[in-house]
Formats: structure tokens, C-alpha cells, sequence
């Protein structure tokens, strides 16, 4: 079981705020009606296995400091997609690096999203996953407008 | 924006990468920057309060709960984007929703219980706003580690 009743109770609560006051855990324990060291050891198993990807802030990358952010398509030959996807991935800029079922006439599957502070760094970074990979079919999308950005809430 | 001190960097960096799991996690970011537990809270709140700081939570892993998510992209003529977007976002599994300089100029994020329920959604979206969306679901994660390391440069 990965997760029970109490355990989505705690979900319902950290998909919003953990209050910024002395003793948090407690304040959010009351609510359910359990103790402070309950709460605390439910949260770390559901970290430890995974249910919780990662606790704590999420930032405003743009306003902290990384201004320069890029999705960019790969043209890549689904029999170098694992080698491609590890050093992608293994760059610090890279936040996210997915393969994706995308359409034949759109053809760019595997997507890398840069975040860094300026376009001189972005061009680098590309041209290094470029030489690393082997991919030279490569598409920068870029964010005109941000319409809508949210955490999801799950339950 | 008013340039982070270097104290601030710090306190990113900890609430982003370990956030303590302790009676009071935030006397203990405190003791680990040699402050007190009241400058730590006040930092923070000023790092909300200036939008630095999105949320202090739990990220959830969509797919161990059961969830399932895509990538859509659309072509929508610019005079109807703002119509369109509308009724996208009215959707409560669309997390993201960016215009985009590409040939399909709206992209959205859909994470909802199942790949049925996003098929429903998606088809339902395209017959009201006559457009055609393509979804494109991940076949394979190879990072996602959303996390943005203060200090590493002169630049932030």
C-alpha cells in the first residue's frame, strides 16, 4: 500500500502551505487529529517511496534570477534515445527531459527544458547537448506568454 | 527585483533541497545559518511576500497516485487565443498553459485520474473550440528535478 486514508488527508494539506510558524508539523497534525511525530514519520515514508517527488519551496525561477527559459524539441533516433536522454539530463540546467509519442509531422519527441540567465548561456548549453548527443535536428520553442501556471491538486 | 543577499540564496537553496523534518525545521535552517529562528521566518515571508517563493508544500509524484498526464499543443489564430485559453484553463487538471513560438502556439499540461478521462477532456475541448490538439504523453522520464541552485553564478 503506498498510501492510506490519513496519508491522503496529509496530501490534501501539503499540496497547499505548511505554515511558516515555529512548529508547522504540529499546527497541521491538530488539524487532523494526530500527533506531531505521527505526521512527521508519515511524510517521510511517502518521501521515501516516492508518493511525495520532493518536499519543500517552489520557486518563481523568472524572478529568481533565471530569466532565460526554453523548451527544446530533439529530433532523436529512437535507438540512442537512453544514451541521449541520460546526458541531457545530466546537465544542471535541464529541469526536465521526457521522450514523448509526438506526431509524425511535429517529429521532435524528446523534450528538455532549459532554465538559465542569459541567451549567450542558453546557445552554449544547446550546442554542448547537441555535440554530446549527436543531435543537429533541434527546435527552440519559446514562452510568449504564460496563461496559466498552478501546482495540481491531486484530491 | 531586489538582488538576493547571499542569506537568502542559502535559505532557498535548504528550503528547496532538504527541508527539515523535525519538530521545528525552521530553528534548524536557523542553526545551520548561525541566525535566529525569528530571521529565518522573516526572510521567508519576505520571499513570498515578493514572489520569489511560489508555495512551500509537496510536490506529489502524479504517477504514483494513479495519475495520468500529457502534453498538448494546438494551432489557434491569434484572435481567438484569449477565448480559447479560457475554456483550457477552466479545466482543473491544466497545471500549465504557455503561448509558445512555434506552429502550434498554445501548449497546456493535462494531469487527470486516467488516460480515458484525459482522451474525454481533450475531445471535448476540440468539439467546442473546433481546433485539433495533438497529445503527446511521455514515454519515458529521463529527469525532472524542477530545483534552481542559487549561488552558482554572479549573474543570480
Amino acid at each position: 500500500m503506498l498510501y492510506d486514508k490519513i496519508d491522503l488527508e496529509i496530501i490534501k494539506l501539503l499540496q497547499k502551505e505548511i505554515p511558516l510558524e515555529s512548529r508547522p508539523y504540529l499546527r497541521l497534525a491538530e488539524q487532523l487529529g494526530i500527533s506531531e511525530a505521527e505526521i512527521v514519520r508519515r511524510i517521510k515514508v511517502m518521501k521515501d517511496k516516492g508518493v511525495i517527488r520532493r518536499f519543500g519551496a517552489t520557486l518563481n525561477h523568472r524572478k529568481a534570477g533565471f530569466t532565460i527559459n526554453a523548451m527544446v524539441g530533439w529530433k532523436v533516433d529512437l535507438s540512442i534515445a537512453d544514451q541521449a536522454g541520460s546526458i541531457m539530463a545530466s546537465f544542471n540546467e535541464v529541469s526536465h527531459c521526457y521522450l514523448r509519442d509526438v506526431p509524425k509531422e511535429f517529429g521532435y519527441s524528446m523534450f528538455t527544458m532549459i532554465h538559465t540567465y542569459s541567451e549567450e548561456k542558453l546557445g552554449e548549453i544547446i550546442q554542448k547537448i547537441s555535440n554530446g548527443t549527436g543531435i543537429d535536428d533541434f527546435k527552440v520553442i519559446r514562452t510568449i506568454k504564460e496563461l496559466k501556471k498552478t501546482s495540481m491538486v491531486y484530491y | 527585483m531586489n538582488k538576493l543577499t547571499w542569506l537568502d540564496k542559502q535559505i532557498l537553496n535548504i528550503l528547496q533541497k532538504e527541508f527539515p523534518l523535525s519538530e521545528k525545521p525552521y530553528e534548524e535552517i536557523a542553526l545551520r545559518l548561525n541566525i535566529s529562528e525569528n530571521e529565518v521566518l522573516q526572510r521567508i515571508k519576505e520571499l513570498k511576500d515578493n514572489g520569489i517563493i511560489r508555495r512551500i508544500g509537496a510536490v506529489m509524484e502524479s504517477k504514483k497516485l494513479g495519475f495520468y498526464s500529457t502534453l498538448c499543443a494546438c494551432k489557434v489564430p491569434e484572435d481567438r487565443i484569449a477565448k480559447v485559453a479560457l475554456v483550457i484553463n477552466n479545466e482543473k487538471g491544466v497545471t500549465h498553459n504557455y503561448i509558445r513560438d512555434h506552429y502550434y502556439n498554445l501548449w497546456f499540461t493535462l494531469t487527470v485520474s486516467s488516460a480515458e478521462s484525459a482522451d474525454k477532456i481533450i475531445k471535448n475541448i476540440e468539439q467546442e473550440l473546433h481546433i485539433d490538439i495533438k497529445s503527446m504523453p511521455a514515454l519515458k522520464v529521463y529527469k525532472i528535478k524542477v530545483l534552481f541552485e542559487m549561488g552558482e553564478t554572479d549573474a543570480l
